[in-house]
């Protein structure tokens, strides 16, 4: 768009700072705030999560239960509380085991070539072919319920987004003149790849799985809704709002859960989203 | 082009046939006994019984032979039979799967016809507030958890308002019309029934809205960000220098590169509604394939839960054919 | 000339970028006028403002620039107070103009006819007429078969063709005035001069005014009348080509002539004339004269900002020193280096290639047969200890292939890599190692060269550690230390990144990263192409510097041949990944033997007036590909000379000067 004589006072550096980074920052603040709920639950939590109080059954939000009770009394401020643990770590255990495992198989596909290449970028087309939710029920299903087995059904369909960043990322970065030199120099591939080519696309590997944890997070909490993920009477959000679907009229039982995972799973994408921003040099101008 | 429909075609084949191998792998390998969560405690511990039942689900034979049997059960169109239903699953899918179908459509064009649109205005009103209330929708949408909305939805619309019909397609005393498509949107109208098309209208409204908020976060991000790399590209400066205005600059010039993109997404997206309905439909009573899969979960129903996976996996493997043939017809480059 | 008629009137034209660190003025104060039918070249390095003022006259600019004031006036009317909708019936029908990359300026998902016709149809003919205009002007830009062209994408078509598209597509509406922003920089040579033929020929039968804007004179000097000299947002010379390249009034224009060797020059000293430094930030430029600070010539009247005065008839220049006088600048001699024979030790190989071959397979499809690029087709080269080899060629000759082979960066398909006696070529990557101390390579882009994530001590001390050259931290410290004054960068460079220095001097931290082994042998590919042509001049001038020094023999790969020749001792010149013409330097310059040479040497555009380059060779094909080369000699369809004989026979490889071989059967008909 062709911008004549200036007219509007160019914004200031702070301004368009404020303007890229303040989501980012919301989203750091609530990932931030979540982990310390989880770490500090026993001293934040007003009741024990699984403690069954059949007199004060479905009680609505009150000073004495900020967040009302469930269907067998428990207070639903606790379990919430206590949730943070389990979703944060399936999270963050899925996509760190997912990521490190893609990353291996992406990087030595793409620095073997050849048919290594092939037969791994083949299996990972073909994990990729099945649905995250549906495949994981499958295999939940045979494994049985519980959080390592869910874990472990995820884990099976979650590595191949990495796998394909990953490969994608080393064929992007060896092509370019600073790893030849380093092939020049001399060096072995297992140097160039831990000097040269991981430090430089370190960035997109860090966005994609802060963006994920997000998306590992609802996932388990479908399964968990569905069943599969935790064995009652844990305290986990998806079987909370599991528990809670046909109790309309005591909404808060299912509502409340719902807007933890909303909240901690918009922090870890806000934050993904200015990192990502912030890595990419365009968006970031002058 | 005949060149590339068949050598795509004829990758969809292989990588069928591999994903029958999966499947089949993962009923008959993984550890915990399929058996033993079939049948009942007692039934389990009966070896009599146990050796039996193997014997009349072929379970004793050979690993590559089943997979031999499996695959030519298939071809047959045999895909098992489902333990709680106790018919053919395909017989099921027939039943349950023009609902989901209907759902996942209906949402497919929510999720085009608001994604794409808001993704251009997003890219071209660039960091004004538009932008940021896009990012912040689609954020809001990739981040909600879908039986959580669902739920908040119902509740806010139908039971406290009451603006809004409950679970299932119709009301409970409407009737189904007469089955052609299976999709009742259609059928109402092919029927002329316009009393029974409204209440499925009407009945569509928020499942349709809750099964798109995800896949209308990322079709915005994805349209917005293709759009602000098109934008940059020489020939849209070329487009300005010839003279034309800016809004024919954008259709014109930036659009059709920015939609290539968005068309690979938009298979993904499909492919990812018809998984997201298993959450949905639990929610709303739909009777669809998704609250099937759901029910044969709990009950552990493995036959049915394999042979939906499989026809998942075959459904996004021929919806990603239609992605690249779609590609190839936008860009020209490709088509080579 | 008769009345001038003023076209375009820019009149103390200020744009600037509003950024976070500053106001950088870009262009500051330019004034200057186009008249009716002339051609007038823009001259400057990157950053002086030549292309935004151009994109300020079209009103392109982007975020965050801004025309801060000043006007320009088109044809009498002021064009930055405009409204948008007002100023595009001019945009694209009176005003047009062309970009650098014609790659990129083409949309890839439209029909070049429809991209064509729409430069009509906006600004009234119908969409018939527009179509018919379409085919006809295709036809008038020398493209063959337009009808075909207009149903075509345009990836379908070369560089060269869609540079041709795009000026179609400029001189659609025949427009007043053609803006051509760096039009044939992308392109190769021989491409370049057919589309400065072209843009000559449109000036002249269409009477359209032409404001070429290059970084080099020498396309300057190929077409226009008159030369616009730039330098850090202001005009710095002014005046007719001929008299500014003949005697230039201010230091820049000085410099900028003398960076640049001549092609038809004998080779004496082998060093070019610099100006040390770089332009002044934009930002905070010096209060005195922009260039003082670099200026050989400085005085202590320069420490006030001159004015652009007139020194002679329609001529105009920015220097107090100026003055009256014809030819103020004068080269300070040198005192004279050693000729080159004498650092040339006795004839001893250093590299000897036999019969090399390096294909490249191209992923075919699920059905489709793969194909292969022939990159590097059977050559054979003997380099000598201390020599420095050029190779020249257009681009996909397989000179960067041969480059990148000859460091078994690419292993090779067949033939034999002997360096320093020891076959390289079928070695494995673990045998190569201990000789990789002694092969080093110097690559194209400073901006991909170097490791962002590590600083420039541990870019050059990681290869000192690794092959145990120094012992200790300290001793490392005081090698980098040392490599950075080899190089002409302080150790104040050796704890900051790569991205915090020029491209220039990202090339001298490639080179101290080269030199760190202490190699015997270096691969320069294509080092100061990506380069200003001052900073080039340096670049040159420190590998000279280096040759001398420690005795290195270089295998240098450009595709300027007046440097080639100034520097090298022996050019190769290859043409689709085979071996055209080898020769002394200055015997393939001045008795160039092979067509394919010729070509190639007389496409080069030189400083010598507009007119001049009358005499040029003319070729109207383009290139061969090398995934499907031609029969027998791979130039005969596009050679002047070809018989029946060489679309059949492949030429052999002749001596028929001293040292100096050629594949043609009839380089005789030449010599």
């Amino acid at each position: 768009m062709s911008a004549s004589v200036a007219a509007r006072p160019p914004a200031t550096r702070w301004q368009r700072w404020r303007r890229q980074y303040t989501l980012a920052a919301v989203g750091g603040v609530l990932v931030m705030l979540w982990i310390l709920i989880a770490v500090a639950a026993p001293l934040l939590a007003p009741y024990a999560p699984n403690a069954v109080e059949l007199s004060t059954r479905l009680l609505p939000p009150s000073a004495g239960h900020w967040l009302g009770t469930d269907e067998l009394g428990r207070d639903v401020f606790s379990r919430l509380l206590y949730g943070a643990r389990i979703s944060l770590v399936t999270g963050v255990v899925v996509v760190a085991v997912g990521a490190a495992i893609g990353t291996l198989i992406g990087g030595v596909a793409a620095y073997a070539g050849g048919l290594v290449e092939e037969a791994l970028m083949r299996l990972t087309d073909l994990v990729l072919c099945f649905p995250p939710i549906i495949l994981a029920l499958a295999i939940g299903a045979a494994l049985g319920i519980g959080t390592t087995n869910t874990i472990i059904a995820m884990l099976v369909v979650w590595w191949p987004k990495f796998a394909r960043l990953a490969r994608s990322l080393v064929l992007q970065q060896r092509s370019l003149e600073y790893v030849e030199a380093a092939v020049v120099a001399g060096f072995g591939p297992g140097r160039i790849l831990l000097r040269h080519i991981i430090p430089n696309s370190i960035g997109p590997l860090i966005v994609l799985i802060t963006l994920d944890i997000g998306n590992a997070i609802i996932i388990f909490a479908g399964l968990s809704f569905l069943g599969l993920g935790v064995v009652p009477p844990t305290a986990e959000w998806g079987s909370m709002i599991a528990a809670g679907r046909e109790l309309v009229a005591q909404w808060w039982v299912a509502a409340f859960p719902g807007f933890a995972i909303l909240s901690i799973v918009l922090g870890f994408n806000f934050l993904g989203d200015g990192i990502r921003d912030w890595l990419d040099p365009r968006s970031r101008r002058f | 082009m005949l060149r590339f429909l068949i050598a795509r075609t004829g990758a969809l084949v292989a990588m069928t046939l591999l994903a029958t191998l999966v499947v089949f792998l993962i009923a008959n390998t993984v550890p915990g006994d399929p058996v033993l969560a079939q049948l009942g405690d007692q039934a389990a511990s009966d070896p009599v019984f146990v050796a039996q039942w193997r014997h009349e689900y072929g379970l004793d034979r050979p690993l590559w032979e089943r997979y031999g049997i499996f695959v030519v059960g298939l071809l047959h169109g045999d895909l098992g039979r489902s333990i709680h239903s106790q018919r053919p699953v395909l017989d099921d899918v027939a039943e349950y799967g023009p609902a989901t179908l209907e759902l996942a459509s209906v949402s497919f064009i929510l999720t085009l016809a608001v994604g794409i649109p808001l993704g251009i205005l997003a890219a071209v009103k660039r960091d004004t507030w538009i932008d940021h209330l896009a990012r912040i929708v689609s954020l809001l949408g990739v981040s909600s958890p879908t039986f959580w909305l669902a739920f908040m939805l119902l509740a806010v619309f139908y039971g406290y308002l009451q603006a809004a019909p409950g679970p299932g397609r119709l009301d409970p005393i409407g009737l189904p019309p007469p089955t052609v498509t299976g999709a009742y949107l259609i059928d109402s109208v092919l029927a002329g029934d316009w009393d029974t098309f409204r209440d499925a209208a009407a009945h569509m409204v928020l499942p349709s809205i809750v099964l798109a908020s995800a896949t209308i976060g990322l079709i915005t991000r994805t349209t917005r960000a293709s759009m602000l790399e098109s934008i940059r590209q020489d020939y849209v400066r070329m487009g300005r220098a010839k003279g034309l205005k800016e809004s024919r600059v954008i259709m014109r010039h930036v659009l059709p590169n920015a939609l290539v993109p968005v068309v690979t997404l938009g298979g993904l997206a499909y492919a990812n509604l018809l998984t997201g309905a298993v959450l949905t439909e639990t929610v709303f009573s739909w009777p669809g394939l998704g609250r099937y899969t759901f029910l044969s979960a709990a009950a552990l129903d493995f036959p049915a839960i394999m042979a939906i996976t499989l026809l998942v996996a075959i459904t996004y493997l021929v919806v990603n054919l239609i992605t690249d043939i779609s590609y190839a017809l936008l860009d020209p480059r490709v088509r080579q | 000339m008769t009345q001038p008629d003023p076209v375009l009137e820019v009149r103390d034209l200020r744009t600037w970028f509003y950024t976070d660190h500053g106001v950088a003025r870009a262009v500051d104060g330019v004034s200057f006028t186009v008249n009716a039918g002339e051609s007038v070249g823009i001259v400057g390095e990157s950053g002086c403002g030549k292309s935004v003022t151009a994109l300020s006259i079209m009103r392109l600019l982007e975020e965050p620039a801004r025309i801060a004031g000043g006007s320009i006036r088109f044809r009498g009317r002021d064009i930055v107070d405009m409204t948008p909708a007002e100023f595009r019936t001019l945009r694209g029908a009176e005003l047009a103009m062309v970009f650098q990359d014609p790659m990129t300026s083409l949309n890839p998902v439209l029909r070049i006819g429809s991209q064509l016709n729409e430069a009509m149809t906006v600004h009234g003919p119908s969409a018939a007429v527009a179509a018919r205009r379409g085919i006809a002007l295709l036809g008038s830009m020398g493209i063959t078969s337009p009808e075909r062209a207009v149903t075509s994408y345009p990836h379908q078509f070369s560089g060269g063709m869609r540079q041709r598209v795009v000026l179609a597509m400029g001189m659609s509406n025949e427009p007043a005035l053609l803006l051509a922003d760096e039009p044939t920089t992308a392109l190769d040579v021989t491409i370049q001069a057919q589309i400065l033929d072209l843009l000559q020929a449109l000036n002249r039968d269409f009477g359209t005014a032409i404001m070429l804007i290059s970084h080099d004179l020498g396309v300057i000097a190929t077409i226009c009348t008159r030369v616009i000299v730039m330098y850090a947002g202001e005009i710095v010379e002014q005046g007719p080509t001929e008299a500014v390249l003949a005697h230039p009034r201010h230091p820049y224009t000085w410099a900028l002539l003398n960076a640049r060797p001549g092609l038809d020059q004998e080779r004496g000293d082998r060093r070019l004339i610099t100006v040390e430094g770089t332009p002044p930030d934009p930002i905070a430029h010096p209060p005195g004269c922009r260039f003082a600070p670099r200026c050989p010539f400085r005085q202590p009247v320069c420490d006030e900002h001159p004015t652009l005065q007139a020194v002679a008839p329609d001529r105009l220049a920015r220097c107090w020193l100026a003055g009256e006088n014809d030819a103020p600048f004068v080269r300070q001699p040198r005192p004279p280096r050693p000729a080159v024979e004498e650092i040339v030790t006795a004839a001893e190989p250093i590299m000897e290639v036999r019969g090399l071959v390096k294909h490249f397979r191209l992923r075919g499809g699920f059905l489709s047969k793969p194909s292969v690029v022939r990159a590097v087709d059977g050559i054979d080269l003997t380099i000598q200890r201390g020599e420095i080899m050029g190779v020249v060629g257009e681009s996909g000759c397989g000179k960067s292939t041969l480059g990148r082979t000859l460091m078994r960066l690419y292993k090779p398909d067949r033939g034999s890599i002997k360096f320093a006696g020891q076959d390289i070529a079928n070695a494995s990557a673990a045998q190569i190692r201990p000789l990789r101390r002694r092969l080093q390579m110097v690559f194209q882009n400073p901006y991909a060269s170097l490791n962002p994530r590590m600083t420039v001590e541990s870019i050059l001390a990681e290869p000192l550690r690794f092959h145990g050259l120094t012992a200790g931290a300290a001793a490392t410290r005081a090698r980098v230390d040392e490599l950075l004054g080899l190089v002409g960068l302080g150790a104040a460079a050796r704890d900051r990144y790569p991205h915090e220095f020029s491209g220039g001097q990202r090339q001298r931290i490639s080179i101290a990263r080269a030199l760190a082994v202490e190699p015997d042998f270096i691969v320069a590919d294509e080092p100061i192409s990506a380069l200003d042509v001052n900073i080039q001049a340096q670049i040159v001038n420190l590998m000279m510097d280096l040759r001398e020094r420690f005795g290195l023999t270089y295998l240098f790969i450009a595709h300027d041949l007046a440097v080639v020749r100034h520097i090298c001792d022996r050019v190769m010149v290859l043409h689709l990944g085979q071996v055209a013409e080898i020769a002394p330097a200055d015997d393939l310059f001045t008795t160039p033997l092979h067509p394919y040479t010729r070509y190639l040497i007389s496409a080069q555009p030189a400083l010598h007036g507009p007119g001049a380059g009358s005499g040029r060779l003319k070729l109207t094909g383009e290139p061969a590909s090398a995934i499907d080369p031609p029969s027998g000699c791979r130039f005969h369809t596009r050679c002047p000379i070809a018989q029946p004989v060489c679309a059949r026979e492949a030429p052999p490889m002749r001596m028929l000067r001293p040292k100096h071989e050629v594949a043609c059967h009839f380089a005789e008909r030449l010599g």
